[in-house]
């Protein structure tokens, strides 16, 4: 036993030495991220001046900037854009409600509902894509037509049918039963950070239970809805897999249901245009990264406490 | 001391990644022995089994050359991009490797990182047909073999034939065809005579090219917007327009959907390639004894009457480390009369060996497809085979693809009263050059 703690004595004091941990701790986001973002995203500012192809690497300044535009490249930005909009407006409200249930005293079963909504999460992209493409098929014998013509309605052609909502409510649909659970969690961890002595002294106070929603819960959640809208906004704007389940593998009939990363996926892979795809990555980081600064300069995150 | 500590255990991890890095190197030679190994992609899973099939008898055929193949089979997207991958940083792909002719162009752009076959096909090309290894080419080398003709037909339903009172040996032309749909309409107004796909290109390339069309040029140029398109599109639209035809629920004819509107009897027929043999057989059990195969219909007599479409060409990657062994391995595999036969038998392919079409006891003895159809493939492959045209595979044919299966078919078969000849233009302007 002795002998163990002088063996690693050595090794404890440099973890436990001022200067050096620091830069122990932080070193492996360092390197991952040097290594796996830093270092792709300069070769992608630097390849989306290329053409691209095996051994004739070579660079044509601007021109895939020019043919950025050309094709179905503004239908893949509206898409991506709308789908953001539409999920972030759905999966900070909801989950929020949700979590205050299962936060609540009153609720029965809370483990057994977190369970349930988390689920989805762990299911994978690929399988809850294609199993949501048969659900939403389009003949009247697919589960949710069927389901609708119980009511008397005639079957909907969900996906890529000729009202673009049919295909941003399945979308919608896919990303609702994937992501509930996930900002549940965020926003559970957030309630269980606000002291339960704010709700005594507000009910002493004659605060009822809505108020105290609006005027504590709320308030003191923001944090977790700064993150949870974060990740959203970049979520929403990069998803890809779960369309291309849904679109059997990329057949966007008419565009629709295509995003800016299946866009850049078909120009890049599909179409041998590396360059090009570079050109597409970087409008789509450029975009994230401003909605998301100015999302939160808004929010305050960036004001000293 | 201290030194000395994080000395031994640096010695220890370095210890223990020797010991890893040797129990991953033994598992990767360990069973190999004197046989040389072959790492194969594919994105096909019997493909695998042929392969291996084929493998098994070179062995049993040449002991001093003996060899293991290592298959890996990814997803149809998946692999061609890994490939793309390996192949451009110049590490990392297999030996031998499927890729589909669609995604062929783009392994032809740049410094071609796949080996010329040429001394291998050459000595064949008198026994195979040479289109199929011509959409492999460039600059007169030749970079893979395809495992079929993937000659374009018509598959009929004979029962649904039978209850509109058309006899479809009768059908010629495309204007016989119209009749033959208005008489099913008809004799029963909820089956359909016909089926487009509003997001694949297999049911109205063949009626292209017997105009003379095509999707990229010989330049490789994107041709969309041309009267022909116009013309086969508008033909198609008129149908579906009438009630004649259905778009192909799921969008192509590939789609579970698909399988099952057509397998319960509802259409009456479908264009598609040779190769969609083994697709009845295997979704579509129920239609068994009821389909026939026949030559398509032309616009005007003489008329070229089938195209070939799709197929995988198998090439071999310059970081092949056998790479004359390979070769020999995949004339073998691919090009022999014994791959020809093979081909038929295992995976119901309309094999490039013109030589053992007309060997009957292979093509007419009991196998799955001869008891499902209704009469012989190659009974028709023999009839059409000097009028199997090549389309071009320029190396913009997959946007051309892309720009079809995404924008023209769905809006020529859905939008409404749409110009066909203005959306055809509004979508070519769209190309990126």
């Amino acid at each position: 036993m002795k002998q163990k703690r002088k063996s690693s004595g050595g090794f404890r004091s440099l973890l436990y030495s001022q200067k050096v941990a620091p830069y122990v701790f932080v070193a492996p986001f360092v390197i991952a991220f040097l290594l796996f973002y830093l270092y792709p995203i300069i070769s992608s500012v630097i390849m989306s001046f290329q053409e691209v192809l095996p051994g004739q690497v070579r660079f044509i300044g601007l021109s895939n900037y020019k043919n950025l535009f050309r094709g179905d490249f503004v239908k893949a930005v509206r898409n991506s854009v709308i789908y953001t909009v539409i999920t972030c407006a759905v999966l900070v409200p909801v989950p929020i409600l949700l979590a205050v249930f299962l936060n609540s005293k009153q609720t029965v079963g809370k483990n057994t509902f977190r369970v349930i909504f988390f689920l989805p999460a762990l299911v994978s992209v690929v399988v809850g894509g294609f199993t949501f493409r048969l659900i939403f098929g389009e003949m009247p014998t697919a589960l949710l037509n069927s389901v609708i013509g119980v009511f008397g309605a005639k079957p909907v052609k969900w996906l890529g049918g000729p009202a673009p909502w049919t295909t941003f409510f399945a979308l919608l649909v896919l990303c609702c039963w994937r992501w509930t659970g996930v900002n549940i969690m965020y926003y559970l961890s957030g309630l269980q950070n606000i002291s339960e002595e704010l709700y005594d002294s507000a009910s002493i106070d004659g605060a009822g239970a809505w108020q105290r929603f609006f005027y504590i819960t709320l308030p003191l959640l923001k944090p977790t809805t700064t993150y949870v809208l974060t990740i959203s906004i970049y979520g929403g704007m990069a998803m890809f897999l779960e369309s291309r389940m849904l679109f059997n593998g990329g057949r966007y009939p008419g565009g629709q249901g295509l995003t800016i990363v299946g866009y850049l996926y078909r120009l890049g892979w599909e179409q041998n245009r590396i360059g090009l795809g570079c050109a597409v990555g970087l409008f789509l980081l450029a975009v994230t990264l401003a909605v998301n600064l100015v999302q939160l300069r808004v929010s305050g995150f960036f004001e000293r406490r | 001391m201290k030194h000395v500590k994080v000395g031994k255990l640096l010695a220890m991890l370095l210890a223990m990644c020797m010991i890893f890095s040797l129990a991953v190197y033994a598992e990767g030679s360990g069973d190999a022995g004197e046989a040389t190994e072959i790492t194969f992609w594919t994105f096909q899973e019997l493909h695998v089994e042929y392969y291996e099939k084929m493998a098994e008898k070179w062995n049993e055929a040449n002991p001093d050359k003996q060899i293991v193949l290592k298959p890996t089979v990814y997803p149809f997207e998946d692999m061609h991009s890994n490939l793309l991958i390996a192949l451009q940083s110049g590490t990392g792909a297999p030996d031998l490797v499927d890729i589909e002719v669609g995604k062929y162009a783009n392994f032809l752009k740049g410094d071609i990182q796949l080996l010329p076959l040429n001394d291998i096909v050459e000595p064949e090309l008198d026994n195979i047909v040479k289109a199929r290894v011509d959409i492999y080419s460039k600059d007169g080398n030749y970079y893979g073999i395809c495992f079929h003709v993937g000659a374009a037909v018509i598959y009929y339903n004979t029962e649904l034939c039978e209850l509109a009172g058309v006899d479809y040996n009768e059908i010629k032309t495309w204007d016989d065809y119209y009749e033959a749909a208005k008489a099913l309409k008809e004799a029963d107004p909820d089956k359909y005579w016909e089926s487009v796909e509003a997001t694949d290109i297999w049911h109205m390339w063949p009626l292209l090219a017997e105009l003379g069309g095509d999707m990229t040029n010989a330049e490789g140029a994107v041709t969309i917007d041309t009267p022909e398109m116009a013309k086969v599109l508008e033909f198609n639209r008129k149908l579906v327009d009438e009630g004649l035809a259905v778009v192909a629920p799921g969008g192509y004819h590939h789609a579970e959907e698909f399988y099952a509107l057509m397998g319960g009897g509802n259409i009456a027929s479908i264009v598609m390639p040779l190769w969609y043999l083994d697709r009845f057989t295997n979704y579509m059990p129920d239609l068994a004894g009821k389909i026939a195969i026949a030559p398509l219909p032309v616009w005007e007599e003489g008329e070229p009457r089938s195209i070939g479409q799709g197929g995988t060409g198998t090439s071999i990657t310059n970081q092949a480390k056998n790479p004359e062994l390979v070769k020999e391995f995949l004339s073998y595999a691919k090009l022999s009369q014994d791959a020809g036969i093979e081909i038929w038998n295992t995976l119901g392919f309309d094999t490039i060996r013109t030589d053992v079409w007309a060997m009957e006891d292979v093509t007419h003895a009991d196998n799955k497809f001869t008891e499902y159809y209704v009469n012989n493939p190659f009974d028709i492959l023999l009839e059409i085979k000097d009028e199997i045209v090549a389309h071009n595979n320029g190396e913009n044919l997959p946007q051309a693809l892309d720009l079809m299966k995404n924008e023209v078919l769905n809006r020529a078969y859905t939008e409404p009263d749409v110009d066909i000849p203005a959306m055809l233009a509004e979508v070519q302007s769209s190309v990126i050059e």
